[in-house]
């Protein structure tokens, strides 16, 4: 499969990542003055958001993430946000960050899917980078990051063939495949079915490039037309008027990828029913050791070129809570079906001494300094959290 | 000169197919092209379907009202390598005196006995390519003995400079245990090849910038599908084109043929499968077609479809995180 995909992975999901987090932290805000200390003001919310969009576009790390390389399992993927959530001050509970994943991943899934050409991916992935400088617009730093992100994306796929975007596709697909938890946000827009399966129209503008379908040709030896059938294909398309722009500031024209949260749409997931395909996902969880060394060197190289900004001085770390109520937080890890849970890697498990102190001092400098004031339930330490398996 | 709709059947209730029985899957289809295989045994009153998931490849027989009756899943052979590698294809070779099922990946191809049973052959791919991962493009001919595993590389065909996706043949006119053959490729080349002692060009289709996913050989015509949704039909022996169907509006993943009646099929994952009627003018023998039915397969991102007999009257789909192998019959 493709050994380009990851960067589109990676800044897609990111990118949602910081819309469903802006949403919360947004629904959650305090006015500045009326706020109790462990509440949430406005300026921690941009606070939050800063530090988790520098570390994603530290350029040691997107130097890591561009370098040619298969894609790694869900679980080795889901580390690393684990590790990006918890760049500043805000803490997850592990049911909260799960739900955060399962909203991530099924909203890039479900934008890759409606992609009516697959270079459109990358169309995708530059309204979510057009959307994180919003969020910074006040730090001439970061936007210089997220420009030159930017610039680096342009030169790797600008030059890449339609095939080899279709492999990427495929890819991604693959990664995505048999995922189906329904979200409400979805199934209110009626873009997913209540089997959790996306809807697919057949109708609206055909993908730049195509034609509308509904008419045959017919040339003679000299390549002149000489006929034209028409015939019913059964759809509603029409002409794709505009071509979205690949430029740094442009009219992308493909709405996917921009942000459908607000305050009033609250985010929420339902967890389908048992899984069919319960062979299927299991195999994929019961990874032999081998594949989960060649994961944790990944995860040694990425995060190694991850700068986590420490806090200085006793600052409290601030819980945020992707439910509407701590009870429902904890109801949610308690019956989570477990065919969905992401066993997150043990990186105790391992032979490789060397390798798994080099990734223990990197996780380590994710110990929080000091406990958050409200009560938790399961262990906010993302080592703890990386022991449970 | 635009004619109108050139359909059949006028009066819109009349429907040619309708489902039949669903084949459960043990694992959902990957999304590949060409991503179902058909080997039709009437003699044994069998159908045999091959679906690729991702690490493995589900090969199941049924009955011909569609009863599941044995399964079995492949994989890809065990060796060094980074991460656990994906099957990119299953294919049943249908030869003159035998059936291959052959499964390929990155890592090489691995050949069976036509159930899946036994590996007769493995043919390792160089894994030393840069990490750009593109493939060369060569085509390979293997020499198959009527019988056994002394299967052999006896030829490397260059014509393509970027990765193959599909090869279609068709046993030669009037000449015995002879093919013809057509190779696609990612930039939408293709290749016509005559086979003999060794395979020799005959012509070369240029592409126009969109893959060709999925290509087909009938009675000299090439039939195309491209990833922006269209049909070619080419004249093989000078590569002229003849036809142009805008047929789906996104794009196509399979080609396939009733060989008995010139049926073409064509899938796409815009949710269409479309039948045509292939045929030539008895004036002057250009090619001609018509449209003959459209079905849509609600909400699913087709990978594969095939006919399930010679005549065309039934055929098969498979779609993307689908669990089951669809069936049409003729009403």
């Amino acid at each position: 499969m493709s050994v380009r995909t990851l960067p589109l992975l990676f800044l897609n999901l990111g990118g949602e990542m910081l819309y469903i987090l802006d949403q919360r932290l947004r629904a959650q805000n305090i006015p500045g003055d009326k706020a109790r200390k462990d509440e949430w003001t406005e300026v921690d919310r941009k606070r939050v958001l800063n530090d988790i969009i520098m570390t994603m576009f530290n350029r040691k790390f997107m130097e890591e993430l561009f370098k040619p390389q298969e894609l790694y399992s869900k679980k080795a993927l889901r580390t690393i946000y684990d590790r990006l959530a918890h760049a500043s001050i805000m803490r997850l509970n592990q049911a909260s960050m799960d739900k955060l994943y399962d909203l991530m991943t099924m909203a890039f899934k479900y934008q890759v899917l409606l992609c009516p050409r697959p270079k459109d991916v990358l169309l995708v992935t530059f309204n979510h980078l057009d959307a994180i400088k919003g969020f910074i617009q006040d730090s001439p730093t970061i936007l210089h990051q997220v420009d030159e992100t930017f610039r680096q994306l342009t030169e790797v796929y600008g030059a890449i063939s339609a095939g080899e975007f279709q492999l990427i596709r495929q890819t991604l697909l693959l990664f995505f495949q048999d995922l189906h938890i329904r979200v409400s946000i979805f199934l209110k827009d009626r873009v997913q079915n209540s089997n959790g399966r996306f809807v697919l129209p057949v109708s609206g503008p055909v993908p730049w490039g195509t034609e509308v379908p509904g008419l045959i040709r017919m040339f003679n030896s000299k390549g002149e037309e000489v006929k034209k059938i028409e015939f019913k294909h059964g759809g509603n398309y029409v002409t794709a008027h505009k071509e979205g722009s690949f430029e740094l500031y442009g009219d992308r024209v493909l709405k996917l990828g921009t942000n459908m949260y607000s305050v009033s749409r609250p985010v929420e997931t339902h967890m389908s029913g048992a899984s069919k395909n319960l062979a299927s996902r299991t195999q994929e969880s019961i990874a032999p050791n081998p594949l989960a060394k060649e994961e944790l060197n990944f995860l040694a190289r990425l995060m190694g070129g991850m700068e986590i900004k420490k806090p200085s001085g006793p600052e409290p770390g601030f819980r945020l809570n992707l439910f509407t109520t701590d009870e429902e937080e904890e109801h949610a890890a308690l019956s989570r079906p477990e065919e969905l849970s992401y066993e997150v890697i043990n990186i105790q498990a391992t032979q490789d001494q060397q390798q798994n102190e080099e990734l223990a001092r990197i996780m380590g400098e994710l110990q929080i300094t000091e406990q958050p004031r409200q009560s938790t339930t399961k262990g906010d330490d993302l080592l703890a959290m990386m022991d449970e398996l | 000169m635009v004619a109108a709709d050139s359909e059949g059947p006028k009066d819109p209730g009349i429907r040619m197919f309708r489902r039949e029985r669903s084949i459960p899957l043990q694992g959902s289809a990957a999304a590949l092209c060409n991503n179902l295989s058909v080997l039709q045994l009437p003699a044994r009153n069998l159908t045999l379907f091959g679906v690729v998931h991702g690490p493995s490849a589900q090969v199941l027989s049924a009955a011909p009202d569609g009863v599941p009756l044995a399964q079995r899943q492949l994989h890809v052979k065990e060796g060094a390598g980074v991460s656990a590698p994906h099957i990119t294809q299953v294919h049943w070779c249908v030869l003159p005196f035998r059936v291959l099922l052959v499964l390929t990946s990155h890592r090489g191809i691995q050949m069976y006995e036509s159930d899946g049973s036994i590996m007769v052959y493995w043919h390792a791919l160089d894994s030393g390519d840069a990490p750009s991962g593109t493939w060369s493009g060569r085509v390979l001919v293997f020499d198959i003995p009527a019988k056994g595993p002394n299967i052999v590389l006896s030829e490397e065909l260059a014509g393509h400079q970027t990765p193959i996706t599909d090869i279609a043949t068709e046993p030669a006119q009037g000449q015995d245990g002879v093919a013809d053959m057509v190779t696609a490729d990612d930039s939408g080349s293709l290749c016509v090849w005559r086979s003999g002692p060794e395979f020799t060009l005959l012509t070369r289709i240029p592409g126009f910038g969109v893959p060709c996913s999925s290509v087909q050989l009938w009675q000299g015509i090439v039939a195309a599908g491209y990833g922006n949704g269209q049909v070619h039909l080419y004249e093989a022996t000078t590569g002229t084109l003849n036809i142009q169907i805008n047929a789906h509006a996104r794009a196509i993943c399979a080609l396939n043929l009733a060989p008995e009646v010139g049926k073409l099929l064509s899938a796409a994952e815009d949710t269409f499968v479309h039948i045509w009627k292939l045929s030539r003018s008895p004036q002057n023998g250009c090619i001609e077609v018509e449209h003959c039915h459209s079905e849509c397969v609600s909400d699913t991102q087709v990978c594969g479809a095939q006919f399930c007999d010679p005549s065309g009257s039934s055929f098969a789909v498979t779609g993307y995180d689908l669990t089951e192998i669809l069936r049409f019959g003729s009403v």
